[in-house]
């Protein structure tokens, strides 16, 4: 059948675009499952968080909540403030999602990360359901193994390789970024307008970073789509 | 597990899946005004850069190592390598870098 191969190819295509992010997920996953250890959770514990969760940036934070004996409920809110990006991220995606069944997006979106955000929407054309479960099943299983094998046999890693590991999901966004920058001036000025603001709200200490990145990228997209709004109204009278 | 540890899983379980899934069902099958799909198509670009900067100054404790990263990353996805190359070659100048110094 036509469908199944072109499932198939969406498929591979999706694991394809998802090496760079399996690789990137190593490092920080063999730190987290090490750290979970130290922070004496079990193994069983350590994994749900992993496979439940799958969001780097909250477990790690999580951790260090735990350790300090923080509250339930602080913990919670802390989380969902750190991941609150993602509603924008999965409203970007849904502009480019196909029209399928509500089932294939609501079991997809379970793997929105930034990582797979920033895949899927740079890639050219629409987002199929196969293709997402390409790019989340290698991110999400390097994530999971990797979270394991941290817990299990430590950070084994030569230290040397550890560190310069550190670039990997750096590289890979900004290999996913540079190519929009040599043909479009808007993608530049909107990646360079939200860094500076995050830049400034960081190092301010203005907001938590799950709240930087949301707000940059906001202020950015909108006051650059109301600049080109207001040029094209000025152009046409 | 714990009562504690597992009320923990539950909950972030809860709040990071929401968000991630809510969009796709409030959006599902409308069309929004041109000017809020124009600020959609915007947010890839500009989450990207928020995304690597301030980040990639300080993944690592010696900022010059991380700059040389970032340096060779723009470099390397410049001459136009896929996103495995400008990843792996990174990491390979960093390695060299750091066993040469």
């Amino acid at each position: 059948m036509e469908t199944t191969a072109a499932a198939q190819s969406e498929f591979k295509d999706g694991l394809a675009a998802g090496t760079g992010i399996a690789i990137g997920y190593v490092p920080a996953a063999l730190t987290y499952g090490l750290l979970a250890k130290s922070a004496e959770l079990t193994f069983i514990e350590t994994m749900s968080l992993s496979i439940f969760v799958f969001a780097g940036a909250a477990q790690y934070i999580a951790l260090s909540l735990i350790t300090i004996g923080t509250g339930v409920f602080e913990i919670v809110l802390t989380t969902f403030i750190l991941n609150i990006r993602h509603f924008l991220m999965s409203a970007a995606l849904n502009e480019k999602a196909e029209e399928e069944a509500m089932w294939k997006k609501a079991a997809y979106s379970f793997g929105v990360t930034d990582e797979t955000f920033s895949v899927a929407a740079m890639k050219s054309g629409s987002i199929h359901s196969s293709f997402m479960a390409g790019l989340i099943l290698i991110s999400y299983s390097s994530w999971v193994l990797g979270s394991g094998l941290g817990f299990v046999a430590g950070n084994a890693m030569p230290p040397v390789v550890q560190e310069s590991m550190g670039i990997a999901l750096y590289a890979m966004f900004i290999g996913l970024l540079v190519p929009s920058l040599k043909t479009s001036l808007k993608a530049v000025i909107l990646a360079v307008t939200a860094a500076v603001l995050n830049c400034i709200f960081t190092y301010s200490g203005a907001l938590s970073s799950g709240w930087a990145i949301i707000i940059s990228t906001l202020i950015a997209s909108i006051s650059i789509e109301v600049a080109g709004q207001v040029r094209r109204k000025g152009e046409i009278e | 597990m714990s009562t504690t540890m597992a009320s923990i899983v539950l909950g972030m379980t809860f709040v990071t899946y929401i968000p991630r899934m809510l969009p796709f069902v409030l959006l599902r099958g409308k069309e929004l005004p041109s000017f809020w799909q124009g600020i959609l198509k915007n947010v890839p670009y500009a989450t990207l850069g928020a995304l690597i900067f301030p980040g990639v100054l300080n993944f690592h404790e010696n900022i010059s190592f991380a700059l040389i990263g970032a340096a060779a990353a723009f470099l390397i996805a410049f001459t136009g390598a896929n996103i495995i190359i400008t990843v792996l070659g990174s990491i390979g100048i960093l390695t060299v870098l750091s066993l040469f110094s």
